[in-house]
């Protein structure tokens, strides 16, 4: 049984899908050389060794990362190595206790805890420092992972999900790597209210 | 009846039993927002989220799957090549399902090992199935597409639809192949991610229920194969041709290029336009048909397909797509309330006219109309459009105190979500989910009651064309 196809329509369809699909391709290339770590928006994982700030860029119009002088995690300088073992490590926490459904990562995922793209920069750390007795952010936040349900944040409280102290430490590089890539802007003014409430 | 239509009624009645499992995680999930203390210590909130999205994954997929079952004997006149795979893989499929949804409700989660990947989740979003039931889905995915090319091989002649359909399982399957790597630098896997998520869901998927739409189109009112086939050419030209660089509205915030801004809204932009000519299509069709058919739920699903995709797709999603919008909305209610709206026009109407059109031949039925499906159209619709714009409400707040004023920190976040309309977004979307939850109990009934409760003639089904 034969049909009249439409063949301009389809000729139209093939080419289209075609262009965009190499277009696609070309700008895929281009974007995963910027996002590997030490490209143009991604710092190294190494980065952990040093301060991470977020400040409004004049010349771009956008918050970006400021990456700042040496500042170890837990005082403690790390490897390149050692860095992207953290990285490992820290990244099969956050899948194997799936954060991404409760909270988000660079917007994406569930949306009933905050996002954590730039959580290391949260000034809330300063207070958490005193609640949980640590002396360092990092060392709070350590403490928090472990134990969540003996620091309840607020009506919201996240659950004990038995994260040892080194799955806390790799979090927590991760984290501070995280908040080191350039974002382009997103979340706009992390830490700046723009009125008092 | 064949052995692919037995094969297709399976697949729509388990589509319809995941619906209402995923109706019924989604009434916990709204409820941890009301009663943060809800199943503390039991069920995180994490859990009910995973099983309400990924049973929604799982029932449209089923539908669709069913749908194409269905069609296939009508378009080639064999039964499907390799049936006898479909028809076992089909228990494997929904055996999988139960015991993933089991081991989330139970095991919840695991040390950070590959085996809790590998037994447990994958902890990423949409496709947090553990790898071997990922496996599973893939193999699932390979037989149905070799169900459809080998047919049309088998055969020895293919039509338009068909060869839509059979180039789109290409991708189809090998999208899904992202499912399973697990990748340390999160911009990188978040951008593989977005292939798999938005090349599914608004190219493959698209592509699909637009096959299926054009097969049901000609089923219902007699549409003739040139003028559908016609549409679907512009169809797939207008939905890849936007599309995929559509895709870019993802990577605005995820660490790539600033370049993609100006991509990803430009032609994300554009992405209602297919929608906007589906609307057109359903209303000229409906228009010249006079709105006469044998079967009007399956006809008003349709049209509800039609306006649900372009306002829940098109609309909402054009409201948050361009970046300097999305800079503040994205990742907030509002997104969900998209989410909302546009799975439910784009696939989930669609499902369902397929469900009554299925029925109707089963039954033998000579005209499908009734009470039963005019409640179940209302509910439901009803329901979805009270969630989506208490979402609207409740995103609109947090995008406003949380982003624009308070700067996303721990502090910004808890102000967003105590502001008072955020609250009542929450209270009111609970409220339509009930009332959502009552439209599927009507559905549920209505399609298992119908030609049963119904004074119903028996007749030969309605032609083809």
């Amino acid at each position: 049984m034969q049909y009249d196809d439409p063949k301009f329509w389809r000729a139209g369809a093939i080419s289209t899908t075609v262009v965009m699909a190499i277009a696609l391709g070309m700008l895929t290339v281009d974007s995963l050389e910027a996002i590997t770590p030490g490209g143009s928006h991604v710092p190294p994982y190494s980065v952990i060794n040093r301060h991470i700030g977020y400040a409004y860029n004049g010349r771009l119009g956008r918050d970006m990362p400021v990456i700042g002088a040496d500042e170890p995690l837990f005082g403690k300088p790390v490897t390149e190595t050692e860095a992207a073992a953290f990285m490992e490590r820290g990244k099969l926490v956050i899948q194997s206790r799936s954060c991404i459904n409760c909270h988000t990562f660079m917007g994406n995922g569930a949306y009933y805890a905050p996002d954590l793209t730039k959580a290391w920069l949260d000034p809330a750390w300063d207070t958490w420092m005193a609640i949980t007795g640590a002396d360092t952010k990092e060392e709070a936040m350590v403490r928090f992972l472990m134990a969540p349900e003996q620091y309840a944040t607020w009506l919201r409280k996240m659950p004990n999900l038995g994260i040892s102290r080194d799955e806390a430490v790799a979090t927590v590089a991760y984290l501070k790597w995280l908040s080191s890539i350039d974002t382009n802007g997103f979340p706009i003014h992390f830490g700046r209210p723009q009125t008092s409430r | 009846m064949s052995r692919s239509k037995n094969l297709a009624v399976k697949y729509l009645v388990a589509a319809i039993l995941f619906f209402g499992v995923m109706t019924l995680s989604g009434l916990m999930s709204a409820a941890y927002y009301i009663q943060p203390d809800f199943l503390f210590g039991l069920i995180p909130f994490s859990i009910a989220k995973m099983l309400h999205i990924d049973t929604m994954i799982i029932w449209l997929l089923m539908g669709f799957m069913g749908a194409v079952y269905w069609f296939l004997p009508d378009e080639f006149e064999i039964e499907p090549a390799g049936i006898w795979a479909a028809e076992i893989l089909f228990w494997v499929f929904v055996s999988a399902v139960l015991v993933v949804a089991a081991t989330f409700v139970l095991v919840q989660w695991g040390p950070s090992t590959e085996t809790t990947l590998w037994l447990v989740q994958q902890g990423r979003k949409y496709v947090e199935a553990p790898r071997w039931a990922a496996i599973g889905v893939a193999l699932v995915m390979l037989v149905f597409a070799w169900n459809v090319v080998g047919t049309a091989l088998r055969a020895r002649r293919i039509t338009g639809i068909m060869a839509v359909m059979s180039v789109n399982m290409v991708p189809l399957v090998l999208l899904y192949l992202i499912a399973f790597p697990k990748i340390d630098n999160m911009a990188v896997d978040l951008y593989w991610w977005w292939w798999l998520v938005h090349l599914w869901v608004e190219a493959t998927w698209e592509i699909l229920i637009g096959c299926i739409m054009a097969l049901a189109v000609m089923k219902l009112l007699g549409t003739s194969r040139k003028i559908v086939e016609g549409w679907l050419y512009v169809e797939v030209s207008m939905v890849l041709g936007t599309g995929i660089l559509g895709l870019g509205h993802h990577y605005f915030w995820i660490g790539t290029p600033d370049y993609w801004l100006g991509i990803g809204g430009f032609f994300s932009a554009l992405e209602p336009l297919p929608l906007l000519g589906m609307v057109v299509h359903a209303v000229y069709d409906a228009g010249v048909h006079r709105m006469k058919t044998t079967n009007r739920p399956a006809f008003y699903w349709t049209l509800a397909e039609a306006f649900g995709n372009f306002l829940g797709g098109g609309v909402f999603g054009f409201m948050i797509t361009l970046p300097q919008l999305n800079l503040f909305a994205h990742g907030t209610q509002w997104t969900v309330s998209h989410g909302h709206f546009a799975f439910w026009g784009a696939y989930a109407c669609g499902v369902l006219s397929v469900c009554y059109i299925a029925m109707q031949e089963q039954r033998r039925l000579a005209v499908v109309n009734g009470r039963g499906w005019v409640w179940a159209f209302v509910l439901l619709n009803g329901g979805l459009i009270g969630m989506v714009g208490s979402l609207l409400v409740a995103g609109m707040a947090q995008t406003f105190f949380e982003r624009a004023i308070g700067g996303s920190t721990l502090e910004a976040f808890i102000a967003g979500q105590e502001n008072p309309w955020f609250v009542l977004g929450m209270y009111s979307r609970m409220f339509f989910g009930l009332i959502f939850t009552a439209g599927y109990l009507t559905l549920a009934w209505n399609l298992l009651a119908l030609g049963h409760r119904e004074a119903a003639a028996v007749a030969q089904p309605a032609p083809a064309e």
